[in-house]
């Protein structure tokens, strides 16, 4: 793990994420809106690992040839361990040409009866919240770097720990089960952007059709932040994006076949420069988990815009570093400002002073902020309460 | 008016009494012959079952809605409704509703009424008709006009006997409710205190009490009731299937045919039938339920036995369309849901025979862009838009869409090419269009419409595709209330003497 270092020049990848694949017509479902993303070459030689597809109905692995390098999505429930016992894959892991072989970093799960139960049914993700949010946000801030004054004895010896930010699981985001259930798979589809009343949730990209039919009902089993919920429940259906041609100068089908096209790609073009503009236009840092074969494992983290939408995510990119697989997820407001504050800590080597001189305000307002942002525990108890 | 993108504005409805255009219809007629279309495509393609967008309980809910505001805005036309090829479901829920608001009608309207119901009772079938009696019986419906059309309904039967055996709790039920005595004392006996007699003299009684305690009798007493001797004994399937054939209905052969390969070639033999004999869409579902190798392995027998029962819809209008494409639907969507399962693609697969025997050349186009019929599959999008132009380019003289209307590939992209078509490129109407739509869409009280230029008519059983497209042209909005009562009225006349003769 690197650290946080907000000075390097965001990378030109984010202008790149959903290079070659093509935006297709959205769907909507009450005020779920799902883009549909379509690779015209899927890509072969990167696989989910093969223990995914253990379940009944699923793929059959038998006609897969040639070798490849395989995938788990990050926190990926499935008998990872060999003895039966559910297990998370903790963070997206990127396996060789021999996946059986090769140990998957794994969080132990214990389940309630129920739970266990449902995972007998092959109900493939759950996604304990902690840990993931953990894997994503809170692993990249290990704490004051240098041990000022200011700070608490706690957060010198351990950092940020334990960090526990709220996430909702997207079977109580309302209406999203429905929306993933009637949605129509469209053929080479290999992602899906998921807008909540517009806003974009949540990036989905895998590297092979077959991979997404997977884990397309699993989508339902994945994290969202609160934002995403409070949309859900609160707004009104979202409006269709309906065609629109105009009847003038339209003298044959041929004209009406080219404006029919026209409006296809004015959507694809309007969704990519405007809707999905947050994520595609976000400065990013990037940083390299693995390295497999010609795959690259990375993890990137916004640059904490307060009051914009601000995505972290992991991805996969191959040696051209075009994205093969990419999972993002939508931070909350709340997140947004405590990421904001670490971020501006971190490149200050945690000096209060010198952070709060950078961010135009006083010492105590700074600790203020901290304070109301939940880092409270961070400070000296000495340091707290005093405006 | 129910409809939301309704035709007339609600600022022109105030001065509407006046009448429009000069003619005869007033806002009012135009509005009532609005609904009584709407409520046919509802009750022609609405179940109450869950749909791929909605769930049963939204279906009820929807569909009740609509069966009570028609009976309290237009009780005439309601009745009426009775008439036409509208679903098994909803002419149960029609006659209900009529009995149990006997008192509100005139006595013009109940002689008219009873005619009506009469004629649909005899086309219904047997178990929905005792079905809708245990239903006023739950409703707590017992006057004179229920009893009386019992009362006929089972003088009309032709063997009371077998369905004291057949539909035992049914006719048991009703003869309690109502508190009619069976013409022959057997039967009461039989149905209400069956094992006091050591013998009968009706036969199919006589069996059915062997059958208690002798296996063969069982054999001859219907399929449905010989299964739970079948059980009683501990009969094995196999053996209990081969021996039964003789005594099975058409469609219950249909929906034993894959059980009867499970047990074995023997029962398969003994199952065996001629599946063009089949009704259409009931062979279409049949087809869609075997897996794609089958269907491969199986192809010239199943396209035969599609074709023929094709034909035999058809009869004399074979080959009188002209030119016809047809673009058909095998979206994902068209899976329906776990209790109407294919529906939707089921009767796209039908229309799609039927048009094949209707037309003189016809094209089939599905949004899949697939083009083995045989091998329909639901998955993918529903590229209508796309699929219409390819159809408008075949030069058709008749465009068929059967789908559920959730165009998506781009949304609204079938409406403005239809649009356009209408308004730029055919002025002169040499091309008809129509939209077959097998799914009722809870939400709009309504079948899913694709363009406000095109008509569009709900769908049952591709059986009643032609006459569907006749009725369409009334949903185009150029027909007004009194044609469309004179049509109703035809149709009342038809169902009446049909049950008188």
């Amino acid at each position: 793990m690197t650290s946080y270092e907000p000075d390097t020049d965001p990378s030109a990848e984010p202008s790149g994420l959903l290079a070659g694949l093509r935006t297709r017509p959205s769907q909507v479902w009450g005020a779920v809106r799902l883009v549909p993303l379509v690779r015209a070459e899927p890509v072969h030689d990167l696989r989910l690992h093969p223990r995914i597809h253990d379940g009944p109905g699923v793929v059959d692995l038998g006609r897969r040839k040639g070798t490849y390098v395989s995938y788990i999505p990050h926190s990926f429930v499935a008998e990872w361990t060999g003895d039966g016992s559910p297990a998370a894959a903790y963070g997206t892991q990127l396996t060789g040409d021999r996946p059986e072989q090769e140990a998957v970093a794994t969080v132990r799960l214990h389940f309630h009866r129920r739970m266990a139960r449902q995972e007998a049914k092959h109900r493939l993700r759950f996604l304990p919240l902690h840990l993931a949010l953990e894997g994503y946000l809170a692993l990249h801030f290990g704490g004051p770097s240098l041990a000022w004054e200011e700070w608490s004895r706690q957060a010198v010896r351990q950092g940020l720990s334990p960090r526990v930010e709220a996430a909702f699981l997207g079977t109580e985001v309302p209406g999203l089960a429905d929306a993933l259930n009637v949605f129509e798979i469209h053929p080479g589809q290999c992602g899906v952007l998921v807008y909540l009343a517009d806003a974009l949730a949540a990036a989905f990209v895998v590297p092979h059709p077959e991979d997404y039919r997977t884990l397309h009902p699993t989508l339902v089993r994945d994290l969202y932040g609160d934002l995403v919920y409070h949309y859900a429940t609160l707004m009104p259906p979202v409006p269709d994006f309906r065609a629109r041609i105009t009847g003038a100068g339209v003298r044959s089908l041929a004209d009406l076949r080219a404006a029919a096209v026209r409006q296809t790609a004015q959507w694809a073009d309007f969704h990519d420069t405007t809707m999905a503009a947050g994520l595609l236009e976000q400065g990013c840092t990037w940083e390299e988990v693995r390295r497999m074969g010609r795959f690259t494992l990375s993890r990137f983290l916004p640059t904490f815009r307060p009051k914009q939408d601000n995505h972290i995510g992991e991805a996969i990119s191959d040696e051209q570093g075009r994205i093969v697989y990419l999972k993002t997820f939508r931070l909350s407001e709340s997140q947004v400002r405590r990421g904001y504050l670490l971020s501006h800590l971190a490149a200050h080597d945690w000096h209060l002073a010198d952070t709060a001189a950078a961010l135009g305000m006083e010492k105590a307002q700074l600790c203020h902020r901290l304070e109301s942002a939940g880092f409270g525990h961070l400070l000296r108890p000495d340091m707290r309460g005093r405006q | 008016m129910i409809r939301s993108s309704c035709l007339h504005s609600p600022a022109g409805f105030s001065q509407g009494d006046t009448g429009v255009g000069g003619g005869m219809e007033t806002f009012g007629d135009l509005i009532a012959a609005d609904d009584v279309l709407l409520f046919v495509n509802a009750a022609i393609t609405a179940t109450g079952q869950r749909e791929f967008h909605s769930d049963a309980g939204a279906q009820r809910l929807s569909l009740d809605f609509l069966h009570a505001y028609m009976l309290g805005n237009y009780r005439d036309l309601y009745a009426g409704v009775l008439a036409l090829d509208i679903n098994d479901h909803n002419a149960a829920l029609i006659i209900r509703r009529l009995l149990e608001s006997a008192a509100e009608a005139s006595v013009e309207q109940r002689r008219s009424e009873g005619r009506l119901i009469a004629g649909r009772l005899a086309l219904l079938p047997p178990q929905r008709v005792y079905g809708l009696f245990g239903a006023l019986r739950r409703a707590g419906v017992n006057n004179r006009r229920t009893r009386a059309l019992l009362r006929d309904w089972l003088s009309a039967r032709p063997d009371l006997a077998f369905d004291a055996v057949k539909y035992r709790s049914g006719l048991k039920a009703a003869l309690r409710h109502t508190h009619l005595t069976p013409g022959d004392g057997e039967i009461g006996t039989f149905l209400f205190a069956p094992l006091s007699r050591a013998h009968y003299d009706t036969p199919i009684l006589e069996t059915w009490r062997r059958a208690h305690f002798e296996q063969a009798a069982l054999y001859e007493l219907p399929y449905t009731v010989a299964e739970g001797f079948a059980a009683k004994h501990g009969i094995p399937r196999k053996v209990f299937l081969e021996r039964i054939a003789p005594r099975l209905t058409r469609r219950e052969t249909l929906r034993l045919q894959e059980a009867a390969h499970a047990q074995g070639p023997a029962a398969a033999r003994a199952l065996r039938t001629d599946l063009s004999r089949m009704p259409l869409t009931r062979l279409a579902g049949y087809v869609l339920s075997l897996p794609a190798e089958e269907r491969v392995e199986r192809r010239e027998e199943l396209n035969g036995a599609l074709r023929t029962a094709a034909h035999r819809v058809a009869g004399v209008h074979r080959g009188t369309w002209g030119r016809v494409t047809a673009v058909l639907d095998d979206s994902f969507s068209s899976y329906g849901s776990g209790v109407k399962r294919r529906r939707p693609l089921t009767v796209a697969l039908a229309c799609h025979y039927l048009l094949g025997a209707l037309a003189g050349d016809y094209r089939g186009l599905w949004t899949s862009g697939r083009d083995d019929a045989l091998l329909a599959h639901p998955v993918g999008p529903t590229p209508l838009g796309e699929r219409i132009l390819d159809g408008l380019e075949t030069g058709p003289d008749r465009l068929v869409v059967v789908s559920d209307g959730w165009d998506n590939a781009p949304p609204g992209l079938a409406a403005e090419v239809l649009r356009v078509w209408r308004t730029r490129l055919d002025t002169a109407r040499r091309t008809s269009v129509v939209h077959l739509n097998p799914v009722y869409d809870a939400a709009d009280f309504d079948v899913r419409r694709l363009a406000a230029s095109v008509p569009t008519a709900g769908i049952r059983d591709a059986e009643d595709l032609p006459a569907l497209v006749e009725i369409a042209q009334f949903a185009e909005g150029r027909t007004g209330l009194a044609e469309l009562k004179a049509y109703l009225d035809a149709r009342a006349d038809r169902l009446t003497e049909g049950s008188s003769r």
